[in-house]
């Protein structure tokens, strides 16, 4: 007998039966394709969100902010998420840009938003020196350049000017407080001198402004010398530099093992500031103690996995008794009982195949609309093309674990009598 | 030469109450290459048992059948579907024509599993049989008549040595099943095929040179009365 023939011979009869039964296969290839998605979804977003938080380029090796939580400090520096832990002293970012150790030292202050667009005070070293990615600078779009520290100019992210339609030459006014509340817009009137070429990064969602603007908004207060009455300046009026204050300061050091001391200095000995260092880490940290609920994602998962595989066997295993004339006339024709059997299987693998074929099309419409509610929320951007082992793991295994289920129904297809079924059953 | 030959063939049946009925008991049959043969008998008297033992669908309880002087009986089970899928056709009284497939595709599930497929031969065969304009079409699409043509071209797919034919017309009409006896006995005789043809229909019966009662092969009939 021909190998090659008998192939072809189960080949014609898996499409007849995916063919006959089009609307079994069809939900169960509904089925298995959501399964397939939803793992191949879960898997990519959980590695992409990892290594964005935690191993991805935030341009920065330490975060120097008020004394609190790492954690803390670095969402609300780096991803511009969470509520600021405090202020430091101006001083304190002074003493920190002198440090031998220290490379970079950029001042953040916060407190302001417009629309819920987080406003970020800080110097013009942020568009000179600062690389988001190695060898990357913010860049401004055509037309546009970045503020002048002496006046009330900003430049905006790229998702900003994509949600609030503001551009160059535009004008706005900010909100006090990370949250947008529209009764409590500041006087003060801000014009758009710049808009940022797009980085992929949380900077996207960021409104930046001289820091000496966040200084003088109406209604700050600057308590950098820790007296609680502060100091307002007025207008024209220099500030001291005593009565600065920043939320944090952003830092890339010379080497690793300057953070390493700083960490001591700061954190173990000193007890007015904390230092996160290195950023990847702490944020490892959370991904660590939320570690169960990316179980529980894989979990539910794996589950969906198994109910595809059983309606894969569902459906074929309910074929079977009115498929057993067929397979009584196919042995009649010379059809080996090995060969019924392996047609069972191959089509219950087909059905798992074509399934994790569609399953892509389940990831990229899951990923896709994650990735648009995870920029929004927090500027990550997930990439629907970026691979992941389980794009290869996940069909494989649907195929592997389709031809499984497809077992039961082919040792009741194998069994089939050849003589008592080749008569027609009314 | 003989290409069958049985010796003492048995078959029994046992009842779900353990009781036993022998439905095929023939001490001996033969038939020659190319030789066409009748066998004539009432409905139950087990034609088609003693068909299916000759095809090794069913394991007979004792006796031989040497095809091509060869012990079928000692074949295994795979060795006998081997046996079906390169040397053996069936016409079946009900076709067995399987519905989601075309006609085409079933003449090519006819010599998939043996010799071979031959899309040419397959083609060729069905527009022998008058149904150049029908091999896209499904069993439920065609006239009975032009079913039972699709199983005699898949019967003759693998160009088998023996054709076993059960009450092949018993579905036909009088015209049609004298058109359809003619038909399949050319087209084996065109084959070097052999034939053996089981009827109770007299009028089919009395068209063969060869023709056995089958009631005279199987001493199980006389046990019965």
């Amino acid at each position: 007998m021909s190998a090659l023939s008998t192939t072809s011979g189960v080949a014609l009869i898996v499409r007849r039966s995916l063919r006959q039964h089009a609307l079994s296969t069809a939900v169960t290839l509904v089925a298995t394709a959501l399964a397939c998605g939803l793992v191949m979804s879960v898997f990519s977003i959980q590695r992409q969100s990892y290594e964005a938080f935690t191993g991805g380029s935030t341009g920065f090796d330490a975060v120097l902010g008020a004394r609190g939580s790492q954690l803390q400090l670095v969402l609300n520096t780096v991803f511009h998420l969470e509520t600021s832990p405090g202020n430091i002293p101006w001083t304190l970012y002074q003493d920190i840009k002198d440090d031998r150790r220290v490379s970079l030292a950029i001042p953040y202050a916060t407190g302001d938003n417009f629309l819920g667009f987080r406003i970020v005070g800080t110097t013009e070293e942020i568009f000179t020196e600062f690389e988001y990615m190695e060898g990357r600078k913010f860049e401004v779009e055509d037309g546009g350049r970045p503020f002048d520290a002496g006046y009330a100019e900003a430049v905006i992210g790229s998702f900003v000017a994509r949600e609030t339609g503001l551009g160059y030459g535009d004008t706005f006014s900010p909100y006090h407080g990370l949250a947008y509340n529209e009764e409590s817009q500041h006087a003060e009137e801000y014009t758009i001198v710049g808009v940022l070429e797009p980085t992929n990064t949380p900077s996207d969602r960021v409104i930046w402004i001289p820091i000496e603007g966040i200084f003088r908004m109406g209604g700050h207060v600057l308590r950098g010398t820790g007296d609680e009455e502060g100091f307002v300046p007025e207008a024209g009026e220099s500030i001291p530099d005593e009565h600065k204050e920043v939320s944090a300061v952003m830092l890339n050091l010379r080497a690793p093992t300057a953070g390493f001391e700083l960490d001591r200095l700061v954190n173990k000995q000193g007890k007015v500031a904390t230092f996160a260092f290195p950023i990847g880490l702490v944020m490892a940290d959370l991904f660590n103690k939320i570690g169960w609920v990316n179980q529980v994602f894989e979990l539910v998962a794996y589950l969906v996995v198994l109910v595809s595989a059983a309606a894969i066997l569902a459906s074929i295993y309910n074929t079977i008794n009115e498929r057993r004339r067929e397979f009584a006339i196919l042995r009649a024709l010379g059809a080996r009982r090995a060969t019924v059997f392996s047609a069972i299987v191959i089509e219950a693998a087909t059905i798992a195949g074509l399934g994790a074929a569609l399953g892509f099309v389940v990831y990229a419409a899951i990923l896709g609309g994650t990735a648009i509610v995870v920029r929004a929320q927090t500027g990550v951007v997930l990439e629907v093309t970026r691979f992941h082992p389980i794009f290869i793991y996940a069909p494989l295994g649907m195929i592997a674990l389709g031809a499984l289920a497809g077992i039961l129904p082919a040792i009741k297809a194998y069994t089939t009598d050849v003589a008592e079924n080749l008569i027609p059953h009314s | 030469m003989p290409i069958l030959e049985i010796t003492d063939l048995l078959k029994r049946y046992v009842a779900p109450d353990g009781s036993s009925t022998t439905v095929v008991d023939v001490p001996t049959f033969a038939m020659d290459a190319g030789q066409q043969v009748a066998l004539q008998g009432s409905s139950g008297c087990g034609k088609t048992t003693f068909l299916n033992l000759i095809a090794g669908i069913l394991r007979p309880d004792n006796g031989t059948i040497q095809f091509n002087e060869r012990d079928t009986r000692a074949l295994s089970e795979a060795g006998r579907d081997r046996l079906r899928a390169e040397s053996l056709g069936y016409v079946f009284q009900t076709f067995n024509l399987l519905q989601g497939y075309s006609a085409l595709e079933n003449v090519l599930l006819g010599m998939m599993f043996g010799k071979g497929r031959d899309f040419d031969y397959a083609r060729a065969l069905l527009e022998r049989v008058g149904l150049a304009d029908r091999m896209q079409y499904r069993p439920r699409q065609l006239s009975v008549g032009q079913q039972q043509r699709v199983a005699v071209a898949r019967a003759l797919a693998n160009k088998p040595q023996l054709v076993l034919a059960d009450e092949p017309t018993g579905n036909l009409d009088h015209l049609h099943a004298r058109e359809a006896l003619a038909l399949i006995r050319e087209i084996c005789e065109e084959n070097g095929a052999a034939l053996l043809l089981v009827s109770h229909d007299r009028d089919i019966i009395a068209q063969f040179d060869h023709v056995h009662e089958f009631a005279d092969l199987n001493r199980a009939m006389e046990a019965t009365t």
